[in-house]
């Protein structure tokens, strides 16, 4: 592709919008909406009480949106975060609820720590046959991981019947429900994987190669790229941060099934491309995607507040979109004509 | 193409077809069907072939749509939401205006015509991917739909559409009737349309140049919106007749039903060959791609198989037809670099 066709993306725009990127733009977005509905709704969305309630359901979309940027970044997309999460999460939820109520002092730790390992192992499969079959294989990313989606429910809802474990030790369910100095702790593990994420991609030969794949795929492997190596990486890097959206989700319930969280899916492709990721692959920052999760959650909260529908949030995220990329249009327009009277 | 091969012309072709992604599907659903109809005495009976295709029609209509879009070279995952909304308008509209079959159908096929042009508008002219346009309207149009109904069901549909068609009667030595019912109508004319479109219009020549390659289609003087609009705007109005041959055999509208089959259509026509990167899919290719996971799915739960198990199975032929389809052609191309 040439730098021409990329330059016209309205992504590659709104990144150039007011000299900073999408941080900005959305920044101001954001800043706007905080203003309407403060006039609206004053201390109800303001006050700590509400940035709290905010800040324990952010991470769980947020880690699911991560895994699915990864992804995203390399040109591809992963549909399978949601199913992995559920299957680790009922596998986790499986060796809990069995081995840890009879286990007493250290094993009752250990079974725990056993557990969360089982779900790692089980995401750690998920991930590498997605890698497997799309960076081997040549399987185009939205059919292999419809196919391991699709799997993965299977299974889980299989062996559950569709039911629900729930019960889980003390611990476990104070990732999802706990707070240190009144910061939720699922807040703290979603900064803590923001972090570690943005330096990866950001800092790394290993995310450089992820964007360049995401650029152009044929290009980086003639450089010398083992691009499937990278490939590999990436969707098992996308299978270990679904498993950690899995120990969230299922804390904050205090239960696992096959099917929650199964309306994240296609939203975590809406929050990345609104944070300025590109759908094509090879531009996107992890800060950014922050930025739209924080924008959807307060739309989301002040609509809760206001007594909208849910659906309504749902209709107006899917809006959000289309309002963006409009505007990035727009923009372009302006800029072309201004071009043109010089 | 020619209309009547001689005989010279068909040793070719058979050979050509003997290659093809369609013969091997075939070869998979005639093993399929030859182990079940061994196994169970049920599978091959009138009565469940009649069921099986009732019961499927929706999700066959639906592919008969989507593969026109796929092989455009776009992808749309909004038709669920299209054919909610074409639903719940049609009807209610229906209800309260005393509106018969041709009204019904074309108020479903006009609001869905209006749906997948919003997709056509925003995907040509935002130049936003489609996948990630599709997402958006698919989130707007139903949220939007159960934001205005409140989810709510209707129940009392008028009476002729409760008792739909049912041409051609005939009953069985047991005292069983069969009949061509609207399910089954609908499914025939929707494959049959799709393969018109395609194959014997100069715009479905176009609409595979374009998906085949968009660039050099535009610079051959393709109109790529005008085209855009069409294959959207059509997969919305078979979303929109889809809709109702689903609401005739539910005998009820259930806003919140249809949306998550999406991608259980997609997985349908990309296992009938269709490629997501456009300019490739037949019709016939999708046929089979539905028949083979109906007949999948209606066989475990003959076989005896916990209907909890289903999924997997599907998932678990997704991936293998996927991975076997992505292998043999990597193996073709290498094959002749090598020559």
């Amino acid at each position: 592709m040439s730098i021409e066709t990329r330059a016209a993306r309205p992504q590659l725009l709104l990144l150039r919008f007011l000299h900073g990127g999408t941080v900005p733009m959305l920044t101001v977005v954001l800043l706007a909406l905080v203003a309407v509905f403060g006039l609206l709704l004053g201390e109800r969305i303001v006050g700590v009480g509400a940035l709290q309630s905010m800040a324990f359901q952010l991470p769980e979309l947020g880690i699911l949106s991560l895994a699915m940027m990864v992804a995203l970044l390399s040109g591809g997309l992963n549909l399978s975060i949601i199913a992995t999460a559920n299957l680790c999460a009922l596998t986790m939820a499986w060796v809990m609820t069995t081995q840890v109520p009879g286990a007493h002092g250290f094993m009752w730790v250990g079974w725990q720590v056993i557990a969360v390992l089982a779900g790692v192992a089980v995401a750690a499969i998920v991930g590498l046959i997605n890698g497997f079959v799309i960076a081997y294989l040549g399987v185009s990313p939205i059919l292999a991981t419809l196919g391991t989606m699709t799997m993965c429910k299977g299974l889980s809802i299989g062996i559950t019947r569709g039911n629900v474990i729930s019960g889980f030790p003390d611990p476990i369910v104070f990732l999802g429900n706990g707070t240190l100095a009144g910061v939720p702790v699922a807040l703290i593990i979603f900064l803590a994987l923001c972090i570690p994420m943005a330096v990866l991609l950001n800092k790394t030969p290993f995310g450089h190669k992820v964007y360049m794949i995401g650029s152009s795929e044929k290009a980086t492997r003639y450089s010398g790229v083992d691009t499937k190596r990278v490939l590999l990486g990436v969707y098992l890097l996308s299978s270990l941060l679904a498993v950690v959206a899995a120990l969230v989700m299922m804390a904050r319930f205090n239960s696992a099934n096959a099917a929650y969280g199964e309306s994240y899916l296609l939203v975590t492709i809406l929050a990345a491309v609104l944070g300025g990721v590109d759908p094509f692959g090879g531009f996107g920052k992890v800060g950014g995607l922050v930025m739209a999760l924080i924008l959807l959650q307060v739309i989301s909260s002040a609509f809760n507040l206001l007594d909208f529908s849910p659906f309504l949030t749902v209709a107006i995220w899917g809006a959000l979109i289309v309002i963006v990329a409009a505007l990035g249009v727009v923009i372009q327009t302006v800029g072309a004509s201004k071009g043109q009277a010089r | 193409m020619s209309r009547a091969p001689s005989r010279a012309t068909l040793a070719p072709a058979l050979a050509r077809f003997r290659r093809s992604h369609e013969f091997w599907l075939l070869v998979v659903i005639g093993a399929l069907a030859l182990v079940l109809s061994l196994a169970t005495d049920s599978f091959l009976t009138l009565q469940n072939l009649f069921d099986l295709l009732t019961s499927n029609a929706f999700v066959g209509i639906l592919a008969s749509g989507l593969l026109v879009v796929l092989v455009a070279g776009g992808i749309d995952i909004s038709f669920t939401a299209t054919a909610s909304v074409a639903q719940y308008v049609a009807l209610t509209l229906g209800i309260r205006h005393g509106l018969g079959w041709f009204a019904l159908f074309a108020l479903a096929g006009a609001v869905g015509v209006v749906c997948g042009l919003i997709n056509a508008v925003f995907i040509t002219k935002l130049r936003i991917s489609s996948i990630i346009v599709s997402i958006a309207t698919l989130n707007i149009f139903y949220g939007l739909l159960i934001f205005t109904t409140g989810g709510r069901y209707i129940t009392s549909l008028p009476k002729f559409f409760r008792d739909g068609i049912s041409w051609f009667e005939y009953e069985d030595a047991n005292g069983v009737p069969y009949a061509l019912n609207l399910q089954i109508l609908v499914l025939v004319l929707a494959f049959a349309a799709a393969w018109l479109l395609l194959n014997r219009t100069n715009v479905g020549r176009q609409i595979y140049a374009m998906g085949g390659n968009k660039d050099a289609a535009q610079r051959l003087g393709f109109h790529v919106f005008r085209l855009n609009v069409l294959v959207y705007g059509y997969l919305g109005f078979v979303a929109g007749i889809a809709s109702l041959a689903q609401a005739q055999l539910a005998q009820s509208v259930t806003p919140t039903v249809l949306v998550g089959k999406e991608l259980d259509v997609l997985a349908a026509v990309v296992l009938g060959g269709a490629s997501l990167t456009g300019g490739v899919g037949t019709v016939f290719g999708a046929i089979l791609g539905v028949a083979l996971l109906a007949i999948l799915q209606n066989g475990l739960v003959l076989v005896g198989v916990s209907s909890y198990w289903n999924q997997w199975f599907v998932g678990l032929t997704i991936l293998c037809a996927v991975s076997i389809t992505a292998w043999s052609e990597r193996r073709r191309r290498a094959a002749k670099a090598i020559n």
